[in-house]
């Protein structure tokens, strides 16, 4: 069970009480009425589900409620970062990012595993 | 006779831990035995001589005790105190003696000693590696008839139990600074270390004492006494500590992401009358800012032929059961090693005066130490050679011993014979923890290299070796851990230790006589019938990956999980391949380390407390009327108020004609509610509803309908605007939770500077509605403050008022076309005024009616209900909706989506009314629609039937459906074909009474 | 004309708890949910006569009524003894002109009040905060989440806390509480 920092609370508190909230910084077009099908699309359907480095949105939803974003390995799903809703997405400290990269040499992957069995 | 030979003939006087004067009396296979208190059911049957304890999972072959702990892969029993408190596939090694246990054997019928399924045995050749995959092709019949209730059942373990458990189980969340895993040597002193800076420490093992190998390892001291004492002062010590957990009995079975370990706490499992408030076992879930691994070492057995024989059994157990026990295996014992530790297995046996018959060694070359004790003592050692085969059919008798590469050897015979091909070291929980090993190809050993979490391996799991190196190694640990980076803080504590071997040697992978071109069978993984053959098997199949080598032969995919068989597979595949064991890969630990109950992991989560039951605050009221409930999402509400002799449908047609002649009162508590409030509060509505509120006037409301982005109905529920700046927001029942979730996202992050805030309030008030002509004079004398003429309070308007003396907000609304009234009180107040009013409305001849009316009477006027007549691909429009999309809005959440060109195609599925020709006829919800019911099958279907009822107002059924292009439909025959009739239905109007809508206004 | 409608507590009558971990009902009290920005927060202090706490897991209490701080512009108030409806402190809040939402939550909250040695060891039965003292404080609260359910813990002193929990699901709380209580007791 994750361990998750509230940039609200200042805190760590337990998966139990988040919320996944999908990717971050898909802003709404302001000009939403009048984009194409295709930004449509890309606003609303279409997500990069990368493996690594993701920015993603987490709801402290049985904290204080409120939403904000963070940074995590989906690999080691080790957090590099957390912070406030509304705040630009925001680089990953050098020391931090070699701990994670680091890190994910050394977590157990399908590639390293069953991905050689065939 | 006395209490010690009562207990056993092979109970050795003057050995083991245990009072002689302390017994306690246990069946095994329906007969009694005496055991000794702290005996577990492997040292109490052995006592007794007993070394037949089960039939094995393929071939059935007599299975005996092969280990003394956790890592027990064949002595597996049903254990019960009672019928409703039994357990199958107990480990004998683990599970401890109480007074009065009921102990069965498994997997053997009739008996254990005449087993019918033995017969698999002979049939081996045809159950090779592979066999299910094999044999479970075709045909499909033979699933039912022979595969499933025939071979599956020949392969097996313990049976279910079939009663609901009567035991409780507790769980528990902590917290600490240091969690140590294991409490021998390495274990102990860690925990010493970092309990004397203060952190906060919480000591498990899995073991009613603590010890570790020191239960067994007689020739340890440590602080000038015998190891095992020098461990128990250890404990008590550390239990004096306010800011330590000593956690005996209980394994550490998960480790997890953050820091987060699963424990499991074997708490009566022991006790022969357990208290009845103690559970039987607590989940303690724990949070460590730093865990420590002091696993130790587990000691593999050797591969040869015919291995698996009850009394064939570790080095290590025979210590264990004789030292900590005081139980001899045997009277005639052999060893057969390939390291040194085995040695002192047979000094201690020689010592209490049992006959060792021999060591057999299969290198030239052991310690030099053990070596010269073992001459000192008189004991035969054969260097340099091997055990080939056993004999004995429910134990062994005698063993075959040759000179390494002969074929045929000379017989030795014995009642026991003690292996060990080295040790290895315990990474399961390393493992777990995602950290990655390395092999130590000097020693044959997998270790931990790189962390992933914040842990430290210390002693035999990480490959430490003899005691002064693991004692500074556990000093060390603890300090760092807890901390204090670097010196130890507790100097003052003596840890002089000693031991009196260092060992030497090891061996994986097949020994002599088991080796490529063999055929006999040396058991590799005895849980699941695994032989080196069976592995090279494999590997001549093509299996090429240690991934799949595991699954195409089960190995280590037993309860045990491969404990002691992983690494012997791993060197036999190895060899296969010719491809050195690195290269091969080791297959990953998964928790759970050992078997865990489903109790312990459901814990509290059962009957009352299995999920939260929500009930309202008229539930009882609606009970004591004899209502039954339904549940929507985790509440109870009431469906219908049966009157005596009547079935569901008299009943709900009762209260369906009596809302609409009379009036009826109804619980609508559950309503979803959201107080919005601010000076923004009608543009956020604005943007989150298509409809437009900043028209609505305060004191009137409006039934509004949320979409997603994509332009789907998302919820819909009446709004009513209590003052410029505050809005009661009403949401489906269901819905409520998540509509806050979606109105709280678009608030924080894209609209954040509107000044507007979101309150749940759907617990705040109790909701009465009160429907159906007589609605006004129902609750006309408790309404106070407030004209509830119809020309003072038209249809949708809302006040604040007062109702009998409590502050109150009053809805005009209605969801059953008549006249209606919605109560709002404070929810402690709900019963009384629910009482009230019900008093007086069966004074004018209404009713109370439940969800299910709720359902009909909304059908009749056409209502939506979101979730039943949409699903998520359903626009305002195609509802029928479309006049609640603000066409003036120049944005709402969904009015981008709602433009896209699959939303404005022609054709779309529309929501419409049908009536099946035949009146009586009640279409299934569901049902599919299709215009020509004799075209080829697949049939182009149209749509389906989304609600469906009686109507006994209207003396017919009526029904609503997703139509493609049913509005255009109108008046059109469609068919909705059912597995044994065709149904046909005419396309109408979704409003079936009182089209005009004039009932509502009156 | 009609009669004056009588309270009917959730709970009433329920009882349980063990030696080293009490349950019992708190009394009815006067709640409101307040929401305001944070500049505002010094004119609604004000108007409530209480310092509204700003830091993140703080309470403060006055003139009997606790401020729980739940969230960044999210309180809880509590006035204990007042045993009707949120009137008085939302009339209170009304004094302030800022921007703010005050509403009453006097009826959806029912409260449990746990004390003893064991009243820790009690909610750790389903709660997976830290609650030993350093972590959680006297006079610390959060809203989190208890077995199946949400509650507002408070801790009153250093063997007691209230839990806050919506009224439909204070059955599912006290009968977890009461399993925890008694394991706590072992």
């Amino acid at each position: 069970m994750l361990l998750i920092h509230c940039p609200y609370c200042e805190e760590d508190r337990s998966e139990l009480e988040f919320r996944w909230a999908g990717e971050a910084h898909i802003a709404r077009p302001e000009n939403i009425s009048a984009i194409s099908d295709e930004e449509f699309a890309e606003y609303f359907f279409l997500r990069n589900n990368e493996k690594g480095l993701t920015y993603e949105r987490w709801r402290h939803i049985h904290g204080c409620g409120r939403f904000f974003n963070a940074a995590r390995d989906t690999v080691s799903d080790k957090f590099l970062m957390t912070y406030k809703a509304g705040l630009p997405k925001q680089p990953i400290p050098s020391e931090v990012k070699a701990e994670a990269i680091a890190e994910e040499k050394t977590v157990e992957t399908w590639e390293a595993t069953e991905g050689d069995a065939r | 006779m006395s209490a010690s030979s009562n207990s056993g003939e092979f109970r050795i006087k003057g050995a083991g831990r245990h009072t002689p004067a302390r017994t306690a009396r246990f069946t095994f296979d329906g007969k009694s035995y005496t055991a000794l208190e702290g005996d577990t059911v492997a040292s109490a049957l052995l006592a007794h001589g007993v070394h037949l304890l089960g039939r094995s999972f393929k071939y059935h072959r007599p299975r005996g005790i092969l280990s003394a702990g956790p890592e027990e892969p064949n002595a597996l029993l049903d254990v019960s105190r009672d019928a409703s408190r039994r357990q199958p596939n107990v480990r004998a090694t683990v599970q401890e003696v109480f007074d009065g246990a009921k102990i069965a054997s498994q997997n053997r019928w009739p008996s254990l000693k005449h087993d019918i399924g033995a017969f698999n045995d002979l049939l081996s050749p045809f159950f090779a590696a592979g066999f299910y995959y094999k044999t479970f092709m075709w045909p499909k019949e033979a699933w039912h008839k022979l595969y499933e209730p025939i071979i599956r059942r020949a392969a097996g373990l313990g049976e279910a139990p079939n009663e609901a458990d009567t035991d409780h189980y507790a769980s528990r969340y902590e917290h600490c600074d240091v969690l140590i895993a294991g409490a021998g040597v390495a274990g102990l002193t860690a925990a010493l270390s970092a309990a004397s800076t203060g952190a906060k420490v919480i000591l498990v093992d899995e073991q009613p004492e603590v010890g570790g190998a020191l239960h067994f390892d007689s020739s340890t001291e440590i602080d000038g006494k015998n190891g095992y004492d020098w461990a128990q002062a250890v404990a008590a010590k550390l239990k004096a500590m306010p800011n330590v957990t000593v956690l005996n009995r209980t394994t550490v079975f998960g480790y997890y992401n953050h820091g987060f370990l699963g424990l499991v706490e074997r708490v009566t499992d022991h006790l022969p009358l357990p208290g009845k408030d103690l559970p039987r076992e607590r989940l303690w879930q724990v949070r460590a800012k730093k865990v420590i691994l002091a696993t130790g070492s587990i000691e593999r057995h050797m591969v040869f032929a015919n291995n698996d024989r009850p009394g064939i059994m570790l080095a290590s157990a025979a210590r264990t059961f004789l030292n900590h026990h005081g139980v001899a295996v045997g009277r005639a014992v052999a060893v057969y090693t390939a390291h040194d530790s085995a040695y002192e297995a047979a000094f201690d046996l020689k010592r209490a005066g049992i006959d060792v018959v021999a060591i057999v060694d299969n290198r030239k070359l052991p310690g030099e130490a053990v070596l010269a004790e073992a001459r000192s003592l008189g004991i035969d050692v054969l260097l340099g050679h091997s055990v080939l085969d056993t004999a004995g059919r429910h134990r062994v008798s005698s063993i075959s011993v040759a000179r390494n590469g002969e074929k045929t050897g000379r017989k030795l015979k014995v009642d026991a014979l003690l292996v060990s091909a080295g040790w290895t070291p315990s990474v399961h929980l390393f493992s777990q923890s995602r950290g990655k090993l390395r092999f130590d190809a000097e020693n044959d050993r997998f270790l931990p290299d790189i962390y992933a979490q914040d842990c430290i391996s210390i002693g035999a799991c990480n490959g430490t070796d003899g005691l002064s190196a693991l004692i500074g190694e556990a000093l060390a640990a603890g300090a760092e851990m807890a901390g204090h980076k670097g010196a130890s803080s507790i100097d003052a504590i003596a840890f002089a230790g000693s031991n009196l071997y260092e060992w030497t040697g090891g061996l994986i992978g097949a020994a002599e006589g088991a080796g490529r071109d063999t055929t006999v069978k040396a058991f590799v993984d005895f849980q699941h019938d695994v032989t080196a053959k069976d592995i090279r098997l494999a590997v001549r199949e093509g299996m090429h990956s240690i991934e799949h080598i595991k699954r195409f032969t089960t190995n280590g995919m037993a309860s045990d999980q491969g404990k002691l068989s992983n690494m012997h597979g791993l060197a036999i595949a190895s060899e296969m391949l010719g491809r050195p064991i690195p290269q091969v890969g080791l297959t990953t630990f998964r928790a759970p380390y050992t078997p865990v109950t489903y109790g312990t992991l459901v814990a509290h989560s059962r009957g009352a407390l299995f999920d939260p039951a929500r009930k309202t605050p008229m539930h009882a009221l609606e009970a004591a009327e004899g209502a039954e409930f339904e549940d929507v999402g985790n509440w109870k509400r009431a469906w219908y108020f049966p009157k005596r002799g009547e079935d569901m449908a008299a009943a709900v047609n009762r209260e369906c004609r009596t809302v609409r002649e009379v009036g009826g009162v109804f619980d609508a508590s559950t309503l979803g509610k959201i107080e919005v409030v601010g000076p923004d509060a009608a543009q956020f509505l604005n943007l989150l509803y298509t409809n437009a509120w900043d028209t609505l006037k305060p004191g009137k409301s409006r039934y509004g309908i949320m979409t997603r982005e994509d332009g789907f109905i998302y919820d819909d529920g009446v709004v009513g605007r209590l003052a410029e700046d505050r809005f009661h927001v009403t949401t489906t029942t269901g819905g409520a939770p998540r509509v806050l979730q979606h109105m709280e996202d678009y608030l924080q992050t894209e609209f954040p500077h509107l000044k507007v805030w979101l309150t749940s309030t759907t617990e705040q008030w109790a909701v009465i509605a009160v429907q159906g002509p007589q609605a006004r004079e129902i609750i006309a004398p408790f309404v106070e403050g407030l004209d509830i003429s119809n020309e003072a309070f038209s249809h949708m308007s809302v006040a604040e008022c007062t109702v009998m003396g409590v502050p109150a907000r009053l809805f005009r609304v209605s969801f059953t076309g008549e006249i209606g009234f919605e109560v709002n009180v404070p929810a402690d107040f709900g019963p009384a005024v629910w009482k009230a009013i019900w008093e007086r409305a069966q004074n004018l001849g209404a009713c109370l009616y439940g969800t299910e009316t709720m359902h009909v009477l909304r059908a009749e006027k056409g209502y939506l209900i979101v979730g039943q007549d949409t699903d998520g691909t359903v626009t305002p429009d195609d509802a029928g909706y479309g006049w609640a999309v603000s066409k003036k809005k120049t944005d709402f959440v969904g009015i981008r989506g709602l433009k896209r060109p699959d939303l404005v195609r022609e054709g779309r599925k529309q929501l419409v009314g049908l009536l099946t020709r035949d009146p009586n006829e009640v279409l299934e919800e569901g049902g599919q629609i299709v215009a020509d019911p004799n075209q080829p099958k697949p049939m182009t279907m149209l749509g389906h039937v989304t609600s469906s009822y009686w109507s006994e107002n209207l003396g017919r059924s009526i029904a609503m459906a997703l139509v493609a292009g049913g509005r255009a439909k109108m008046g059109e025959t469609l068919y909705v074909p059912m597995k044994d009739k065709l149904i046909a239905v005419e396309v109408t109007d979704v409003v079936f009474v009182d089209k005009e809508g004039g009932r509502i206004n009156g | 004309m009609a009669d004056v409608a009588v309270r009917t507590l959730p709970l009433a009558g329920v009882h349980g708890g063990s030696s080293v971990a009490r349950l019992e009902l708190a009394a009815p009290a006067e709640r409101i949910s307040l929401r305001a920005a944070a500049a505002d927060v010094p004119a609604l202090s004000a108007a409530l006569g209480l310092d509204l706490p700003v830091k993140p897991k703080t309470s403060a209490s006055a003139n009997g009524r606790t401020a729980l701080w739940l969230g960044p512009d999210e309180w809880l108030v509590i006035a204990e003894g007042s045993g009707g409806i949120g009137t008085g402190l939302i009339a209170d809040t009304t004094k302030a002109t800022v921007p703010h939402s005050a509403t009453d939550v006097s009826h959806r909250n029912t409260a449990i009040m746990v004390s003893g040695p064991g009243a820790a060891a009690a909610i750790n039965t389903g709660c997976p905060q830290d609650l030993s003292l350093a972590a959680f404080a006297v006079g610390a609260c959060s809203r989190t989440i208890f077995g199946k359910v949400e509650i507002v813990l408070l801790r009153t002193a250093e063997d007691a806390f209230r839990v806050e929990v919506w009224r439909s699901f204070s059955d599912y709380a006290f009968g977890l509480l009461a399993e925890g209580a008694r394991d706590a007791a072992l």
